[in-house]
Order: C-alpha cells, then sequence, then structure tokens
C-alpha cells in the first residue's frame, strides 16, 4: 500500500468510528471502544508519517478519488510538508484518545462529544493531505464544524453558546477569506488541481492578494492578532482533550495552509510580505502572552498563550520568507527548521497543559484558578507534569521549548545579511518583542502554576482533589517525556526535519547528527552551538553531588513549623497572593497601555465597619475597537431594515417597481 | 591526554567561580562598609555564614511541597553550570560550546522560575510579593539581556561566548557606539538581576520593600545556603561576564599553557576586585529606587540594547 492510501485508510477508519459513535453512543462502553479505536488508528497514521519522514526518499506519493468536483476528482497527496503535520496532528490525535479513555469517562453527556471527535481528527487528516483547492476547502469546512460541534457539546453552560456563535462567524469569514484566495490562485481558467496553481504563473497584484486572504482565512483559524478573539472563548468551551486538539494541533493546520500556499503554491515569496508577516507575529505574540497573564480561567490562559506562540510560528516564518525571497537559503532553512520545530513543541506541551487543567477541572470542578491551590500535596503527578510543560512552554533550558527559540534567536542574528532597509529595522525590533514575549511566558506559566498548584487551597474543591486516572497521567507523562527527549536530543528532531525544508525551500540546515556530543550547531562558520543533553547531564550531576556532600557532611535535620508570617500569621488561605494580585505588577508596567487597566480602591473611612474593595478595570481594546464597532452597526442596521418587514402589500410593490426602475436605469446608462 | 587536561582546566574553572563567589560579595561589603565610614565584617565572612546555615537544621513551613525543598539545589546547579560556562581566566575549554550566551541567559531564567514558584509554595502574602516583583523585573531584563547579546553576537558573529571573548582579545575591535551601549546596557541589567542598589538592596530585610529576599524569605539553613550561594555565583557570573567580553585583557587563549592560564587568573581575580570595588562605590552613591520605577530603568536599558542593535543591523561598523 503506498503510505497516501494508508493514511487515506485511517482517515476512513477515524470516519468509520464516528459513525460507529453514533450507533453506540448510548451504551456504557462506547467511550472505551471509540477512543480506542481513535488511539489505535492515529498511531498507525503516525507511525506512517514518521517512516515516510524519516525514510524521506521516497518521493511524494498521489491518491486520486472519484469524488468531488467531477471534472477534477479528489486529488490527496502526500509529501515531506503534509507528513510532517501529519505527525503532529496523529501525535495529537493519539494523545488526546488516550487521555480521552479516562478523562471521556467523566463526561456526562457524551453522545455530544464521541460521534464529533474521530470526524475532527479525521478532518485534520484530510486538509494536511488534500491536494486540489475544492478537496481542501471542503475537509476545512468539515474540520470546522467537527470542532464547533465540540465547542457547543456543553451548549448549555454559561458562556459557551456565545463562544460557539463567535466561532462559527468567525469560522465562515476566514473560509470566505480561503475562498476567495483559492479563486484568486486558479485563475481564470479555473484549474483547482494544487499541481496546476503551482505551475501556474502569478501575478504581483494577485500575489498580494492572495497573501492578505492567506493572512485573512489561516490567521484568523490560527489566532493571529487581531482576529484571535474567538479562540479564548471556543477552545476552553470545549472537552478538554478536545481543547488540546483544537489549540495544539488544529492552529497548526492553519499554520500547514498558510506554508503550502505562501511557500509553495505561490512560489517565491517577495520580500514586503515577510515584513508584514514578521510584524504580525511580533505584535501577536506579544499581545497573547500579555492577555494571558491578565487571565484567572486557566484554560484561556492556555488558549491565550496559543496565541502568543502562534506569532513565534509566524514571526519565523516570515523571517524564512525574507531570507527566502532574498535567496540566503541556509538562513531560510534555519528560521523555517525554527518555526516547524516550534509547531511540534507547542503542540507537545500545550497539549500535556491543556491536559493538565482537564485534570484540575475533572478533580474539582474548577477553572478558575483563583479558587484553586496547593494541588502539588494532592496530585502529585498531574502537579508533575504541569510543572514540566510550564518549564517547556517557558522557553527554558533543557526542555523543548528553548531550542526553538534559540533557534529562532539564531536566524535572527543572521538577518543584518538582508538589503532590505524595511527588514533591517523590523527584524531587531520583532527579536525584541520575541525576547519580551518569551520574558512575559515565563511570568505567566510561574503565575498560572504558582497560584493553582502551589500555596494553600483557597476553596473547599480544591482541598478535597483527587489524583486523576491512569489513561490520562499516561497522556501526560508522554508529551513530558517528549518534552524533554525533543530538548535533549533536538539534532534529530532538526535532521528529522530536513526533507521538509528541502522541499519547500530547496535548502536545508547543516546535518546535526554528525556533530560531536550530539549537540546542534545551526551555523557552521558561527560557531554557535547548544547541547541540551549535556546541559541536564550538568545540572543533574552538580545539583546531585551539592545534595551528597550536604547531607553527607553537613545536616540532614529538618524541623516542621508553622510559615513566618512576620507577626501576622495569614490565617485565612484567601489572603495569599492571589492570580490577579501577582499579576499587578505587570499590569501595571503594560497594561496602563495595553489593556487601559485602572484600579479602583474603595476604602472605608475609619471607623467604617464595611469591607474595603478593590476593582481592577480591564478593557480588550481589540474587541471594543474593531468588533463592537462591527456588531453595533449590524444591530443598528438591521434594526432600521426590520421595518421592511411590516409594510402594507402596496408599498412592497412600489418598492420592487422601484428597484426595477433603478435596476433598468442602471443598464440602460450603463452599456 | 588531551582530554585529561582540558576536564582538569574546566574542573578548576568550576572550583574556582564556586570558591571565589562568597569572596567577591565578601569583598564588596567590606568596601561598602569602609566607605560608609564602619569597620565592616571580614572578607571571610560569606564563607562563615555558609558554614553555620550548612550545619544548622532546615525549618520547613507546614505546607511547603517537594518543589520547596528541591528549588534551592535546582537553582544552584543551574547557576554554577552558568557560572562555569562563562570564560573567566581562559577561553575555549572543553565545555564552552555546551551552551552559549543565550543558553546561560536561559539557564539563570530557569533558576529565577523555580525560585519564583518556591516563594509561591508556602502560600504567604510575603513569598507571592517577592515573586510577583521579581518576574515582572525579569519580563524587562530578560529581553534587555537577550538584546545585548544580539549586539555582542552581531560584532563578534557568534553567540559563543568563547568566541566572543577570543574575538574581542584578538582583534582591534576599537571604540564602537554599539558597544557602548551593550555595556552601559549590561551594567543596568546586572544590577536588577543580581538584587543590588538601585533596584533592590540586599541588606535590608525589611520585607515590604524588597524583591528578592522576599521571595526566599521562607528559607533557611542549608537551603538558604545554597540560595546565597547562588546569588553570589551569580554576581561572579556577571561580573565574569564584563570582564570577558569588554575586558579581556591577559585572558589565556585556547590551548595555552600552564603559565598563561595563572597569568589569566592572576588578571581574572584583579579584575574581580576592580568591578566589586567600582561596585560598592556606586552602591554607596545611589539611594535605592521605587519598585515602580524599576521599569522605567530596565526600560532603558532595553532601548540601549535596541539601539546597539539596530545600528549594527544598519552597519557592522557602528
Amino acid at each position: 500500500m503506498s503510505p497516501v492510501a494508508l493514511q487515506m485508510t485511517c482517515v476512513a477508519a477515524l470516519l468509520g468510528s464516528a459513525v460507529l459513535a453514533i450507533v453506540l453512543s448510548r451504551l456504557g462502553s462506547a467511550t472505551a471502544v471509540v477512543y480506542g479505536a481513535t488511539l489505535v488508528v492515529s498511531l498507525i497514521a503516525l507511525i506512517g508519517s514518521i517512516r515516510w519522514l524519516l525514510g524521506g526518499t521516497g518521493g511524494a506519493t498521489d491518491l486520486t478519488l472519484p469524488i468531488g468536483l467531477p471534472w477534477l476528482g479528489a486529488h490527496f497527496r502526500l509529501d515531506a510538508l503534509a507528513s510532517f503535520f501529519l505527525v503532529v496532528v496523529n501525535l495529537g490525535g493519539a494523545s488526546a484518545s488516550l487521555y480521552g479513555l479516562g478523562y471521556g469517562r467523566h463526561e456526562h453527556a457524551p453522545h455530544r462529544v464521541l460521534p464529533f471527535f474521530p470526524a475532527f481528527l479525521a478532518g485534520m487528516n484530510l486538509v494536511v493531505l488534500a491536494d486540489d483547492a475544492f478537496s481542501y476547502l471542503l475537509c476545512w469546512e468539515f474540520m470546522s464544524l467537527a470542532s464547533w460541534a465540540l465547542v457547543m457539546a456543553h451548549h448549555r453552560e454559561p458562556g459557551n453558546a456565545k463562544a460557539g456563535y463567535i466561532y462559527l462567524v468567525m469560522a465562515s469569514f476566514g473560509t470566505l477569506a480561503l475562498l476567495l484566495a483559492f479563486g484568486l490562485l486558479a485563475g481564470p481558467a479555473g484549474d483547482y488541481g494544487f499541481t496546476a496553481i503551482r505551475a501556474a504563473h502569478h501575478t504581483p497584484y494577485a500575489t498580494t492578494l492572495v497573501l492578505i486572504l492567506m493572512l485573512l482565512g489561516a490567521g484568523s483559524k490560527a489566532g493571529l492578532v487581531p482576529l484571535h478573539v474567538w479562540l479564548p472563548l471556543a477552545h476552553p468551551a470545549a472537552p478538554s482533550h478536545v481543547s488540546a486538539l483544537m489549540s495544539g494541533v488544529m492552529t497548526k493546520v492553519a499554520i500547514y495552509g498558510f506554508i503550502r500556499v505562501i511557500f509553495d503554491l505561490l512560489g517565491q515569496p517577495t520580500w514586503p510580505a515577510s515584513v508584514v508577516v514578521l510584524f504580525l507575529g511580533g505584535i501577536t505574540a506579544v499581545m497573547g502572552i500579555l492577555y494571558a497573564m491578565m487571565e484567572k480561567d486557566l484554560k484561556r490562559l492556555l488558549a491565550y498563550s496559543t496565541i502568543e506562540n502562534i506569532g513565534v510560528i509566524f514571526a519565523s516564518l516570515g523571517l524564512a520568507m525574507a531570507f527566502q525571497a532574498n535567496g540566503l537559503k541556509l538562513a531560510a532553512a534555519l528560521a523555517f527548521t525554527a518555526a516547524l520545530f516550534h509547531v511540534l513543541n507547542h503542540s507537545f506541551f500545550k497539549s500535556l497543559l491543556f491536559f493538565g487543567a482537564g485534570a484540575v477541572l475533572t478533580s474539582t470542578g474548577e477553572r478558575n484558578m483563583e479558587k484553586l491551590g496547593g494541588l502539588i500535596h494532592r496530585m502529585p503527578f498531574t502537579s508533575f507534569v504541569v510543572l514540566v510543560g510550564c518549564v517547556a512552554i517557558s522557553a527554558l533550558p533543557p526542555f523543548n521549548g528553548f531550542v526553538s527559540e534559540w533557534l529562532m534567536f539564531q536566524a535572527v542574528l543572521q538577518s543584518p545579511e538582508l538589503p532590505q532597509w524595511a527588514l533591517k529595522i523590523m527584524v531587531p525590533a520583532v527579536g525584541a518583542l520575541l525576547a519580551l514575549a518569551a520574558a512575559l511566558a515565563a511570568a505567566c506559566f510561574v503565575k498560572a502554576y504558582g497560584v493553582a498548584f502551589l500555596g494553600r487551597p483557597r476553596g473547599k474543591s480544591a482541598e478535597t482533589a483527587q489524583e486523576v486516572d491512569r489513561f490520562s497521567l499516561a497522556a501526560m507523562f508522554i508529551l513530558a517525556a517528549l518534552c524533554l527527549l525533543a530538548g535533549i536530543l533536538p539534532g534529530f528532531v532538526i535532521d528529522a526535519l530536513s526533507p521538509v525544508t528541502i522541499e519547500i525551500l530547496g535548502g536545508r540546515m547543516p546535518i546535526q547528527s554528525n556533530e560531536p556530543w550530539l549537540s546542534i550547531a545551526p551555523i557552521a562558520e558561527s560557531r554557535s552551538s547548544y547541547n541540551g543533553l549535556l546541559v541536564m547531564v550538568f545540572i543533574t550531576l552538580s545539583a546531585s553531588l551539592v545534595v551528597f556532600f550536604i547531607h553527607r557532611f553537613a545536616s540532614r535535620a529538618i524541623r516542621s513549623g508553622p510559615a513566618w508570617g512576620c507577626g501576622f500569621s495569614d490565617a485565612t488561605p484567601a489572603a495569599q497572593y492571589s492570580g490577579d494580585s501577582f499579576a499587578q505588577p505587570i499590569r501595571r508596567v503594560f497594561g496602563t497601555m495595553v489593556f487601559h487597566a485602572r484600579d479602583h480602591v474603595d476604602m472605608p473611612a475609619p471607623g467604617d465597619t464595611r469591607p474595603a474593595r478593590l476593582r481592577i478595570e480591564l478593557h480588550d481594546l481589540i474587541w471594543e475597537g474593531i468588533y463592537q464597532p462591527i456588531a453595533d452597526a449590524i444591530g443598528y442596521s438591521s434594526e432600521r431594515l426590520n421595518r421592511l418587514q411590516f409594510l402594507t402589500i402596496r408599498r412592497y410593490l412600489s418598492l420592487v417597481f422601484a428597484t426595477l426602475v433603478t435596476l433598468l436605469l442602471v443598464l440602460a446608462i450603463w452599456s | 591526554m588531551v582530554v585529561i587536561s582540558d576536564i582538569l582546566v574546566q574542573g578548576v574553572q568550576m572550583l574556582l567561580v564556586l570558591l571565589l563567589a562568597p569572596l567577591l560579595t565578601g569583598f564588596v561589603r567590606k568596601i561598602k562598609a569602609r566607605l560608609v565610614r564602619r569597620q565592616g565584617a571580614s572578607v571571610f565572612q560569606p564563607y562563615r555564614d555558609l558554614l553555620r546555615l550548612l550545619r544548622k537544621e532546615v525549618v520547613l513551613a507546614e505546607n511547603a511541597s517537594w518543589l520547596f525543598r528541591v528549588t534551592p539545589y535546582v537553582t544552584f546547579a543551574a547557576i554554577w553550570v552558568a557560572a562555569a560556562l562563562v570564560p573567566t581566566f581562559g577561553t575555549g575549554l572543553l565545555f564552552n560550546w555546551t551552551a552559549d550566551l543565550i543558553a546561560i541567559v536561559a539557564l539563570l531564567g530557569s533558576a529565577r522560575f523555580f525560585l519564583a514558584l518556591a516563594g509561591m509554595d508556602v502560600g504567604t502574602s510575603f513569598g507571592g510579593i517577592g515573586s510577583s516583583r521579581e518576574v515582572m523585573i525579569a519580563a524587562l531584563a530578560e529581553p534587555a539581556m537577550l538584546l545585548i547579546v544580539f549586539c555582542m553576537a552581531l560584532v563578534a558573529g557568534s553567540t559563543q561566548l568563547s568566541t566572543v571573548a577570543n574575538f574581542m582579545a584578538l582583534s582591534h575591535v576599537g571604540l564602537r557606539v554599539s558597544l557602548g551601549m551593550a555595556i552601559i546596557a549590561l551594567i543596568m541589567v546586572a544590577l536588577a538581576e543580581n538584587a543590588r542598589i538601585p533596584v533592590d538592596n540586599p541588606a535590608t530585610h525589611l520585607e515590604l520593600t524588597m524583591v528578592h529576599e522576599a521571595m526566599v524569605l521562607e528559607y533557611s539553613g542549608r537551603h538558604l545556603a545554597m540560595i546565597e550561594l547562588g546569588a553570589f555565583l551569580k554576581l561572579l557570573l556577571y561580573i565574569s561576564l564584563i570582564a570577558c567580553v569588554f575586558l579581556p585583557w591577559k585572558i589565556a587563549m585556547i590551548g595555552a599553557g600552564p603559565l598563561s592560564y595563572a597569568i589569566g587568573a592572576g588578571a581574572y581575580v584583579g579584575k574581580l576586585a576592580l568591578a566589586g570595588f567600582l561596585l560598592a562605590l556606586f552602591e554607596t552613591a545611589t539611594a535605592k529606587m521605587r519598585v515602580f520605577r524599576v521599569p522605567q530603568f530596565l526600560g532603558a536599558a532595553l532601548m540601549l540594547g535596541l539601539l546597539g542593535t539596530l545600528l549594527l543591523f544598519v552597519s557592522r561598523s557602528f
């Protein structure tokens, strides 16, 4: 069986499981059967795509199905780019299925989740495999709708219906943009096959329009600021393993679409395009993490942090475009590899963190971190893996998040070679924005972990939390191990990504497995290198050495006592630092400008016994500045047009007559 | 044979930084005391403090988790590894290529990450206030530091500290606007990162005015010793960093003989003393600023770093 046929069989099996889920969904064992089936199928697809990527020499394989447009058929193709993204999709799918085996048991309405889960997985696989515009758009819509159904699984919970509505509007808008983009790409001849589009010549005007439309279409799905508004509403509304898929994987499918069109179908990118992408990426990264910093809902915080990571990926892609436009193949490969590496990394740790949030949700029923605390004592395993995820996402060595950031900074350092002035100014500025975003991400995850998992419990539910089931833990531990492995053995990942860079850019990074001691050195001349394995070994060794010496020769005595309260021990856990108070310094530094944040303190006069109150005022300027006016305008005009509903028949007839006359007049004047 | 001597030199560096760090802090304290006409404790006092702390039992808050107990060792190890990778007396040590300057900055970031978490662990307000202010300072200091790294890397063509030091020592770099900005920004960041005046005062124990000390308020005994030693090492690290990039005078080159290593070590101690003296002088001459003035201070460092980098993007000769 050819590799693409194998993948399509897996997709068919996933669709079959969806049908099976509809049939079985009222049975008690349905959860285990469906997630078990998706787990097995995802694993097969995963192994298939990894083998293709590592084998690397097989060449792309095609498959045409006699469905879709009658004169075109449905084309599917497996090449290096597709197989890399299939790895991301199916790894996410497999881990989410494993997690679902445990987590799904707590689902009170399984028939609302089970049929759509395999369908969603199948949709994402199909988007990556599609090789003509028609199938692509169809699969894209299928994926969107399946995920929308999952967002609406708990539609009676407050806020979820609104989330689903906004998601639907934004998804339709995105698809409209994609539709127009592919229309432009297909040209007047209307050949929708990707092979034909690739071969065709595109005028600069059309190229610019396609770029804008792709930024709108793929960008809205990925969560580029200011098109991100649906994401922090919809991702957390779904069940947690679906949130993990939406954040960790579906945003990556959008990035796949962007890469496929901009790098592959359009051919050589132009440098002005890269300026736009760089700028949007940098802004998205900083805005996303600032939003996350202000958030107290654990899952929404993670969704906002996804926006940050998408910004990082887009910024790297922008760099790759800039280098490619100027013919700097090696630097382009470096930036592109950094982007792909970050895609992979983000799918690992974001899934892990959403699983962790789901575990917290299962055992406490809380998403609001201001009601959690002290979970490290009650959920030791979950706390441990979530800590790994937090360290990894904060880009700290020796975990994987750091490697992709490091590669990206190395790419930034290559950019003085770029001849254009706009890029010379833009790249360091974006580098600064990315550095700021990385530092803020660490702050944000100190807050998230410190408030939710450390300290004393802030509520009854946090006090009585229990460790979650083994399937969930297994899924989280596997992802945590992957975070560490990709961090300490980055050379293997970089080498595995080389077929993709060769296919898309025609260049590659130097082979890393030849480097001594498994370190990575992206640019041979600069001799900049990093070795995650040795860093980890050194830290472990020196820490153990110190522990051994101190415990052996100095002291190992421990006494337990009450915490030092400086004369006033805070009796109530509510007196602990909360998430809002933790974010206060950063809110004051950045928030006054970005969110027009104000603290309103209501301090009673001496002798007055009412409690003092602090109210924080935050404004989402993007929502209030862009979306609210649009919504208001639509509301206003529909209110006005509403009057048309209650006219008499004579007026309707005269309206029709007037329209007819106007149209005839227009026609007469036109011709 | 070569490998063994390389490992030996690297080991010497690891021990050297560990042994010199408390002395440097003791020296700075002594100078500060003398400058305000106090007698001051002996320069060896930090060693005595550490030994005393190491022998004492640990008083652990009732609510402390395993993270609280692991953090001192993790942060210390991360800082120690970072300090061992910065060239002190010689460049091109065996493991210098393990981590470049970006990774060293990130290692310090790891240390801070765990320390800030430990501040939140016990669930008191002091730990929280310390952690939240520490991450606010870090959120500005780290990007500033990365831009300084960009600046140096663009001049030297590598982020590898050993290569940068070699480049600075061997070629005639001359006076450069960008490097001038970088060193000013680096000193500002170093002051903030080491919780020195004017950003934070290492000598106070008045919880509300301080940042770093509030965060580690719950620590005692050997845990506190590890955190203190980590802080000493961090100060040494930043001074070594400034010295090896901007003052690579007499630093031993790759494969140099024992004699030049000895000369390099002597010069290194001299540089440390000079930097320690200047630090003490500066700290005595300025006052601590309010916490919410710190963002402006660090913002200036960030802008200097960005300006330096921009200039280098405009032309490599700035």
